[in-house]
């Protein structure tokens, strides 16, 4: 199904730690939500000087009630764009368009799975964990962050997971250090088959390694600056080996956010790596 | 012949207005509406056509297609800035092979008037890509985009130098159809930009795409570097909209019988008839699909209600109508 382009009106702002969480109602964006998908909003109206829209993964739908659909983002501030979403009130009118991007891909039959979330990268972890386990999948969250109020719900993934394991850098809560680190014994404990991270480029990166060192299927969901999230404007792209063995730049928005962990060549996002499909000649 | 497009909402008072002939043309190509989507900014057409119908469109104008596949360059490869952004994309896109086979193939399918943008890095290349596009159908314009860095100049851009565009432009001539009207696509990044598009007219171009993005840069002050992975990008957006509405003023007021595809910026309707009354025979929406995916249709509606509350019936008539001479005082004295 086609994204959705709608006005969205904003029904409730709430604080969660240094996170935001806005819901708007979206007739007809539940019907089309996967885990994993994104939407992206427009900024400070029509005559904005903020042109570009800002993507946001799809945390929680609701596909009726009285509003005919609503949805759920987590919003960190990061520069004026998501301060002034962060900003917005109960009845304010903002432009959705979504559902994009391609969603996680979830297992035929009943499998153990580790979903990570670093920061409120936990956001689309909440959709995909309810319908794993209606699959009948064991799940088992590790959600990170710097510190305790980077954490992102924390206590209502709990209900969801088998066990949830909780690192941040500074030991303010659960154990110290990175998901990474833990990571190797989850595997162990729970025998994994298939490991869904979502969260910045260097825990995915990190992640995709351990996946591969223990021989466990990866999907990751990246995290690039995006300015039209519909692919059109080719300024997302990460290389990416296809599977016919051929690096290509990818667009993050159409052909992810969720890539292969092994697919994505981590060390090099942000290069051009000489063997990519079209890449330049030596020389210039 | 849009009047179905007006069939619900804010639109509605339009009913009370005249029907305005929204057709033009770009050298021999007729066009039942004006607008069009610009070059880099729509891919080809697919993923804008999940949002508004494209064969309502003046045309698809696809992204500036080279003979070779092409990775671009790395990122980051934009930066927004007040009412625009910075892209320094490199030009990355299939090569015109895989470009004809999938992409073209598809908006013929589809039935959108096609207009096939080719860029290269030499004037041979230019020659190829233009060879390639004789024998494909379908095909209702070529831009020449000569305004994107290139090799054989050092950095420089063929647009800059008249010699170099006429060069590209006749290159491009002689390879194909003479039933293909040619476009080439100028750079605002000039000294004098009539000089630039009188030597293009004389090469042979056809009509005239005006303006490409113009050359800007942002530090990054956490890193204290470009912003960019390419260091400098292209400008665009409602930030480069009057010295796009200058340039085809300019244009227009030397070469009046050259058609332009004006772009630069366009938000809505209103903006699209600045362009038009500076002299554009049909207008592109860029930079702005990324701000609303559905854009340039919604523009196309809203430049017809313009049109329409200030009495043109036909978009043609319309075309360069701010050159007029300035209204003589007795109309006024009448009208009293």
């Amino acid at each position: 199904m086609p994204p959705l382009q709608l006005t969205g009106q904003v029904l409730d702002v709430r604080r969660a730690g240094m996170y935001t969480v806005l819901s708007l109602t979206a007739p007809g964006l539940a019907e089309r939500t996967r885990p994993g998908h994104f939407l992206n909003i427009g900024i400070g109206g029509e005559e904005s000087a903020l042109l570009l829209r800002r993507a946001f993964a799809i945390y929680q739908v609701q596909s009726r009630g009285v509003y005919g659909g609503s949805v759920d983002i987590v919003i960190g501030v990061h520069g004026q764009g998501t301060r002034w979403l962060a900003e917005r009130r109960r009845h304010d009118n903002l432009s959705i368009v979504g559902p994009l991007g391609r969603p996680f891909t979830l297992p035929k039959n009943p499998a153990n799975c580790i979903l990570i979330g670093g920061g409120y990268g936990t956001a689309p972890l909440f959709m995909l964990a309810d319908q794993l386990r209606e699959r009948g999948c064991r799940v088992d969250v590790i959600a990170g962050a710097a510190t305790e109020e980077k954490l992102f719900g924390t206590l209502e993934i709990k209900r969801a997971a088998s066990t949830l394991t909780v690192t941040t850098d500074d030991g303010s809560m659960g154990t110290q250090g990175r998901v990474t680190d833990v990571l190797d014994d989850v595997i162990t404990r729970s025998a994994a088959d298939v490991i869904y991270a979502c969260g910045p480029m260097g825990m995915l990166s990190a992640v995709a390694a351990v996946a591969a060192a223990r021989g466990v299927y990866a999907q990751c969901s990246v995290e690039e600056a995006m300015a039209c999230g519909i692919g059109v404007c080719m300024t997302c792209v990460m290389p990416v080996i296809g599977d016919d063995g051929i690096t290509r730049m990818l667009r993050s928005c159409v052909d992810g956010p969720v890539f292969r962990g092994d697919q994505v060549r981590w060390s090099e996002v942000g290069t051009i790596p000489p063997d990519t499909l079209g890449a330049p000649t030596g020389g210039h | 012949m849009s009047r179905a497009l007006f069939s619900s909402g804010p639109m509605d008072h339009l009913a009370m207005l005249p029907a305005v002939d929204m057709s033009t043309s770009i050298g021999v190509f007729q066009t039942p509406a004006p607008v069009f989507t610009a070059s880099g900014c729509a891919a080809a057409g697919k993923e804008l056509d999940q949002f508004f119908d494209i064969t309502q469109l003046g045309g698809i104008v696809t992204k500036s297609v080279m003979l070779a596949p092409r990775s671009g360059r790395a990122t980051p490869r934009m930066a927004e800035t007040p009412s625009g952004m910075l892209n320094s994309i490199g030009l990355q896109g299939p090569g015109i092979d895989s470009f004809i086979e999938h992409d073209l193939a598809w908006l013929r399918q589809r039935g959108a008037r096609i207009v096939v943008s080719i860029a290269g890095s030499s004037v041979d290349e230019y020659s190829k890509l233009a060879a390639k596009l004789r024998s494909v159908e379908g095909v209702s314009a070529i831009e020449v985009n000569i305004s994107c860095p290139n090799v054989e100049e050092r950095g420089q851009v063929f647009a800059c130098d008249p010699v170099a565009a006429s060069n590209v432009i006749q290159a491009v001539r002689r390879n194909s159809d003479l039933k293909t009207p040619i476009i080439a696509k100028l750079s605002p990044d000039v000294t004098n930009i009539v000089t630039i598009a009188s030597a293009v007219e004389r090469a042979g171009a056809d009509a005239l795409a005006v303006i490409n993005t113009t050359l800007g840069m942002v530090i990054d002050l956490d890193t204290m570097r470009p912003a960019l992975g390419g260091i400098t990008g292209g400008l665009s957006g409602p930030a480069i909209r009057p010295i796009a509405v200058r340039c085809v003023w300019q244009i227009h007021q030397a070469l009046p019988n050259l058609p332009i595809l004006g772009m630069g910026g366009i938000r809505n309707g209103q903006d699209a008839l600045q362009f038009i009354l500076a002299g554009a025979s049909a207008v592109s929406v860029g930079t702005v699909t990324f701000h609303d995916p559905s854009a340039p249709l919604r523009v196309q509606q809203e430049l017809e209600l313009a049109l329409a509350e200030r009495g043109f019936t036909a978009l043609r008539d319309a075309i360069g109508y701010g050159h007029r001479s300035p209204d003589l005082p007795e109309i006024h004295e009448e009208l009293e």
